[in-house]
């Protein structure tokens, strides 16, 4: 028994890295087709730049956390694949651009006449994915597995909201002087689209999802949702005093909250309804399993730590 | 999913072989001081971050489609195979942070540590390749597992891991990636020494080219333990291989030949009498058993088997030949400059492509219409979902894009290495 909670454990900080880690990444490329103003380019060269090392690895948990719920939960794995098939299909055709996209119009490239529509391939996915992905959490959290009600639409935008407030946080570390200027505004519209996304999503849900609401109205949920409110009026409390190290811890602090609240708002289905745990997969297979996350983990964090470490201190003028 | 198997493939092929031969160009920077090498280095490191990207994303797209394409499949196997591919997932993990610190490295890291740095690349690249063959493995041997009532019971993912065909699968295929990798290498500096290259073609040329000529032979002998092995643990996919259509003792080896199903006769082959027994079994008189043998609904399609199959042994003989010809002509590693040859090899690029997607075909067909050999069928794996065919056709759109734009900007990069050299020098 313990060893699927673990599991499911695991799986929830799988998606909480991909989502404060490569949350940003895509929000990067949603700042790269908003940029504007004197120093568009500059922009789109700082967004580049600070994506550039980091996106691949961080890409790789999502591919984790696929493997995790086929090896562990096969019979979910199975169940969201054919429910969410139009939705994920999509997604994934997304992360093919996205990522594609991104090596084409790197700084090798860019001479070429190619450079200018990989650009925009690159932001449209980049917004196309986030929203997708909410949707199906949208989908899987109201028990319905539809991506298309307001409820999940209203989550899908907020996903974006959500990874656009990332990435602005986070290059305002990244950056310096009127650079940094340029994504601390950024940061506020995104903290704001943020607020009214996840109202509006709310709303929708309290509107159309009964179900999802009675499972909110527990004490934890309500917690978790007002801390990460509370977060939010941190993260910009601490942009407007230029604690920008501070804000990053803030933001994705705000982030993960968000995410606790979608996990605990449906534990009750994913212990009952959808029978994730019931149907996990052998105890050996989760014990192999769990076993090889750890040695996994012990090369896997100093290299990580080592690659951050590499290229996460300069901020670019 | 066979579509993007055959397109991953390619990518994650030149994903575990690139890094090899980068490292390798970088150490021979590091000994030797030339600047050609240092170039080298960096147009290949640059080649690599492009395809590893492309291998990354298409690689997520496989396991992806295990669930999209494959729900059925994945509730029956995904507790027995799942283990190798979370092992893969922590191999791939290393393989993309190092390639981040290498690729964005260059100014940053002194130059030793900046080649150590690879090392993990090509570690995480191999071992990568090894966890997902072992689970593709499995399916043509499942073990691992018993039916209990028709449900899985008995799980061991280690046993189901080193299944029996691991041992020859698994280094076939590995190898097949840094073989690859080095005629293509080979491929293109052979057209630019054509072209009249430098010397830093030459030398690409050479590193190339000592690679494939262990590599070549070596591949040859454990392909023939791979069909061994097939003759007795598949024995159906053995007679699609071979357009075996009746059990017979002393079998011929056919070469060539197109499998016709309407007569049970493989037609137009060179027959060598009692060949194929001698090959499988060391018996020229052993009985070797044909396609009619088997229940027909349960068989691969010859068709399909036979003739990717004789192109994949027939490329692998020639690569040999090549590389044994490039060594009697360059005086044991000089410098080459035989037209003839060069043009040998440059078509050696194209025909090691097609040698190892055939291969993969040959290995693909040669186990339908099983997903899980003598367990589960493809067809019960399937999605009942609908828009099946959109998103495959629409995903073929995709590859081909990416492939052609690859190819473009790999060509591109290729062109305006010279000016780098001055830049850097």
């Amino acid at each position: 028994m313990w060893a699927d909670v673990l599991a499911a454990l695991l799986g929830l900080l799988a998606v909480i890295l991909y989502a404060i880690l490569a949350g940003a990444d895509f929000g990067g490329g949603v700042w790269d087709l908003l940029a504007s103003g004197p120093r568009a380019v500059r922009q789109r060269e700082a967004i580049g730049a600070a994506m550039g090392p980091v996106w691949e690895t961080n890409h790789v948990w999502l591919i984790f956390l696929v493997v995790l719920i086929f090896t562990c939960f096969p019979s979910v794995f199975a169940t969201l694949g054919i429910a969410l098939f139009v939705p994920l299909s999509l997604a994934l055709l997304g992360i093919v651009l996205r990522g594609a996209a991104f090596a084409f119009r790197g700084p090798a490239y860019r001479d070429l006449p190619t450079h200018k529509v990989w650009g925009v391939i690159f932001g449209a996915s980049s917004l196309a994915t986030p929203f997708l992905f909410g949707a199906s959490a949208g989908g899987i959290a109201t028990g319905s597995f539809s991506w298309t009600r307001p409820m999940s639409i209203g989550v899908g935008f907020f996903a974006i909201a959500l990874c656009a407030q990332l990435a602005a946080v986070y290059l305002t570390v990244e950056t310096r002087s009127a650079l940094r200027g340029d994504f601390r505004q950024r940061a506020y519209y995104a903290t704001i689209a943020v607020a009214v996304a996840g109202l509006v999503a709310l709303a929708t849900g309290a509107a159309g999802e009964p179900a999802l609401i009675s499972h909110l109205r527990a004490p934890l949920p309500i917690a978790i949702i007002a801390i990460a409110m509370l977060l939010g009026i941190v993260v910009l409390v601490l942009l407007r005093l230029d604690y920008v190290h501070w804000a990053r811890v803030a933001v994705a602090a705000e982030v993960t909250a968000v995410l606790c609240a979608w996990y605990a708002a449906q534990a009750p289905y994913i212990l009952s309804e959808l029978g994730v745990t019931a149907p996990a997969a052998p105890h050996l297979t989760l014990l192999i399993f769990l076993w090889t996350c750890l040695l996994g983990g012990v090369v896997l964090v100093p290299s990580m730590l080592l690659l951050f470490a590499v290229f996460k201190r300069e901020p670019i003028d | 999913m066979g579509t993007s198997l055959e397109f991953h493939f390619v990518f994650s092929a030149l994903g575990v072989g690139m890094p090899f031969f980068m490292v390798v160009i970088e150490a021979l920077w590091l000994r030797t001081g030339d600047r050609a090498y240092y170039s080298l280095a960096r147009t290949w490191s640059k080649a690599m971050a492009a395809v590893f990207a492309v291998g990354a994303v298409s690689g997520t797209i496989i396991s992806f489609e295990l669930g999209l394409l494959w729900p059925e499949f994945m509730r029956y196997a995904g507790a027995i195979i799942g283990v190798p591919f979370s092992m893969e997932g922590f191999a791939f993990f290393i393989e993309a942070i190092f390639v981040g610190i290498y690729l964005y490295g260059w100014d940053r890291l002194k130059p030793f540590i900046h080649w150590l740095c690879g090392l993990p690349i090509v570690l995480g690249g191999a071992l990568s390749a090894f966890f997902v063959m072992t689970a593709n493995a499995w399916m043509n041997t499942p073990a691992g597992f018993r039916i209990v009532n028709g449900h899985v019971a008995d799980v061991d993912p280690i046993a189901a891991m080193f299944n029996p065909a691991w041992r020859t699968e698994v280094p076939h295929t590995m190898i097949a990636c840094y073989l690859f990798t080095a005629f293509l290498l080979a491929s293109i500096y052979a057209l630019k020494v054509l072209k009249g290259g430098d010397g830093s073609a030459q030398r690409a040329l050479r590193v190339a080219m000592v690679c494939a000529l262990v590599l070549a032979p070596t591949q040859i002998v454990v392909g023939d333990m791979s069909a061994r092995f097939d003759a007795h643990a598949q024995p159906e996919k053995f007679a699609a291989l071979e357009g075996q259509f009746k059990t017979e003792s002393g079998a011929p080896l056919r070469i060539g030949g197109f499998p016709d199903r309407a007569t049970h006769k493989t037609r137009g082959a060179i027959e060598i009498p009692y060949g194929l027994s001698f090959l499988a079994t060391g018996n020229p008189h052993a009985v070797i058993r044909g396609l009619d043998d088997f229940p027909q609904d349960r068989i691969p399609n010859p068709v399909l088997v036979h003739p990717f199959f004789q192109l994949m042994v027939g490329f692998g003989f020639l690569m040999l030949f090549v590389a044994l010809w490039w060594l009697f002509a360059s005086r044991i590693f000089r410098e080459v400059r035989a037209r003839a040859l060069l043009w040998a090899i440059v078509v050696m690029g194209p025909a090691a492509l097609i040698a190892m997607e055939s291969g993969w075909m040959v290995t693909e067909e040669g186990r339908q219409p099983w997903a899980a050999r003598g367990y589960f069928l493809v067809s019960q794996s399937v999605t009942p979902a609908n828009g099946v065919d959109v998103t495959f056709l629409g995903f073929s759109v995709i590859y081909i894009l990416l492939a052609v734009t690859l190819l473009w900007l790999l060509v591109r990069i290729d062109r305006t290495s010279p000016e780098e050299l001055t830049d850097v020098g």
